[in-house]
């Protein structure tokens, strides 16, 4: 009895063959309960995967050529140059932020936040399988930062963008000499203060101070105020890290629509860098 | 006496011929002989222990534990991404590998090369085609597997550092890809590379353009920039580390991590499931 439940419990792993009288039953076809032969089973699955990879490969590589342009020219700039695709959600965000931050801190902060996840997600529940009720946040995050910021970026620099980085339809053809008149605005300048000046600045970096303190600190004490649980198990160090990357995620949306509604270009303005 | 073994041997094979036939005794010869019991370990026969053996006593295959759980084969649970992704790793390498053989990394042939490939090489321009667009493909698949891997938790311990090697690995293959970009030498990828690295230009405190980066010292002649083009500009020096990093470092980066990535799957505890 209780033999058979150690059995179901453990797992055990097979290493080697010696020979000699075993305990296993040989004609058992069942190993266990929930467990299959790797061969046939699984290998069988990869190989047809890999099958059917090729084919789908093959068919794309002799009906598509890949492309190859004229010779590289330096002193001929396409408008636009495109990154290629899988960077082109970056190449997007410049039109919201300085190449500092769209191509250089960003793109590190996503590594850096993908790596984390797992160290702050303290989440139990829904290891090994499908859930989503069980792990709301989490799977709300992400999808937003991959599905939303990444992938839809991605399809906007593709199939959206034409010369000067202008928007065209897929259906429209480009015009080179297309000119938008647009004037941004800094932020102090929508209160007649001028953003170079000692106190545009102190004003756009306290704004930035503020929206980091306000949105890091606001969560942290509602959930001390309804005790919640997660909060507890985070821990201050987790619960800052994942505050800062989370609303460090946000800033993107919030400034496409600062931009896009207001014309606005720059929060924060100072001699070595701006925001 | 020698006779006489001799007469038993050949009346053996004939009551083998009786009792099989001809195909089954020469089949029955050729697997009991020296040779073929050399190369395989285990018999054909359909028992848990040749399919056990069958695993581990196969280099390649012994990969795998020799039993996985009953939900690892099945394709709604692993979308098969990780081996899909692999394999197209595999087959990048073999291709790369050929078309190593009729590529010049400088700036006179290259661009040529290309159409070397298209018109002279026997199947060189499928041959790229496959190329290129499993290159697209590994990005997507991979891109899928992290996409897979987060939605089934398969990140939680004991598996956070292999979702951090797993977050390595797909830097590096977008890496791989970007490296790769700027080989055929033509408006494309020139462009695309200069997009690129320009945003190198802006890097804080190591960039000549980026946030503090005068105040380092840093000018377009000693910046990252310049340490990834070796170079101001994209020109034969790039070409030639672009190619180094895509052919030799960068798939050595990759092959170390994944052989961990691989032992680390095992080590976990196998593939994820419910605990």
């Amino acid at each position: 009895m209780s033999e058979g439940k150690e059995i179901t419990k453990g797992r055990y792993r097979a290493l080697a063959f010696v020979k000699g009288e075993s305990l296993a039953k040989e004609k058992d076809r069942e190993v266990s309960k929930d467990e299959v032969h790797t061969w046939p089973y699984l290998v069988r699955v990869e190989f047809l995967a890999a099958i059917i990879m090729t084919i789908i490969l093959m068919v794309w590589a002799v009906a598509l050529d890949a492309p190859l342009e004229d010779p590289s020219d330096p002193t001929l700039t396409p408008n636009p140059a495109k990154a290629p695709w899988y960077f082109l959600g970056l190449q997007e965000m410049l039109v919201y932020f300085d190449p500092w931050i769209a191509g250089v801190v960003f793109p590190s902060f996503i590594v850096i936040g993908l790596m984390a996840i797992p160290y702050v997600d303290m989440n139990p529940k829904g290891n090994g399988y499908y859930t989503l009720k069980e792990r709301k946040f989490a799977i709300f995050t992400f999808c937003f930062g991959f599905h939303v910021l990444w992938v839809l970026l991605i399809i906007v620099g593709v199939f959206m963008r034409g010369p000067g980085w202008l928007w065209f339809w897929p259906w429209e053809t480009w015009d080179a000499h297309r000119v938008v008149a647009e004037t941004n605005y800094d932020l102090t300048q929508f209160v007649g203060i001028d953003s170079k000046s000692f106190l545009g600045s102190v004003i756009g970096g306290g704004v930035v101070a503020i929206y980091y303190f306000v949105t890091m600190t606001l969560p942290y004490l509602f959930l001390k105020l309804i005790g919640s649980e997660t909060l507890q198990k985070l821990g201050i160090i987790r619960y800052s890290i994942v505050a800062f990357l989370f609303w460090t995620m946000m800033t993107l949306p919030i400034k496409m629509f600062l931009k896009l509604v207001f014309h606005m270009k720059y929060i924060w303005v100072t001699p070595w860098f701006n925001i | 006496m020698g006779n006489k073994s001799n007469k038993g041997s050949v009346s053996r094979i004939l009551d083998l011929i009786k009792e099989k036939g001809v195909t089954g005794s020469i089949k029955d010869m050729i697997l009991n002989s020296q040779i073929w019991r050399s190369f395989f370990r285990h018999g054909l026969e359909d028992t848990p222990k040749t399919r056990m053996e069958t695993i581990i006593g196969n280099s390649f295959l012994h990969l795998h534990p020799a039993k996985v759980k009953r939900h690892a084969p099945l394709f709604r649970f692993t979308w098969c991404m990780g081996g899909i992704t692999f394999f197209l790793f595999l087959i990048l390498t073999i291709t790369g590998v050929f078309l190593m053989f009729y590529y010049h990394p400088n700036v006179r042939d290259a661009y040529w090369d290309m159409k070397g490939l298209e018109h002279h090489v026997p199947f060189g321009m499928l041959l790229r085609n496959l190329h290129r667009w499993g290159a697209h493909l590994m990005v997507i698949a991979v891109w899928f597997h992290m996409f897979r891997v987060f939605m089934t938790g398969s990140y939680k311990p004991p598996r956070e550092f292999n979702w951090v090697i797993g977050v390595v690995l797909l830097v590096m293959t977008l890496l791989l890809s970007f490296t790769g970009y700027l080989l055929p030498w033509d408006q494309l990828g020139f462009w695309a590379v200069t997009v690129g690295t320009n945003m190198a230009r802006a890097t804080p405190l190591l960039g000549h353009e980026g946030p503090f980066g005068s105040l380092m010292g840093m000018t377009a002649y000693n910046d990252i920039r310049f340490a990834l083009l070796g170079g101001s500009l994209v020109g034969g020096n790039a070409l030639l580390r672009a190619y180094i990093w895509h052919c030799i470092g960068l798939p050595m980066i990759v092959s170390t991590f994944l052989i961990v990535h691989f032992w680390r799957i095992r080590k976990d505890g196998g593939i994820s499931g419910k605990l």
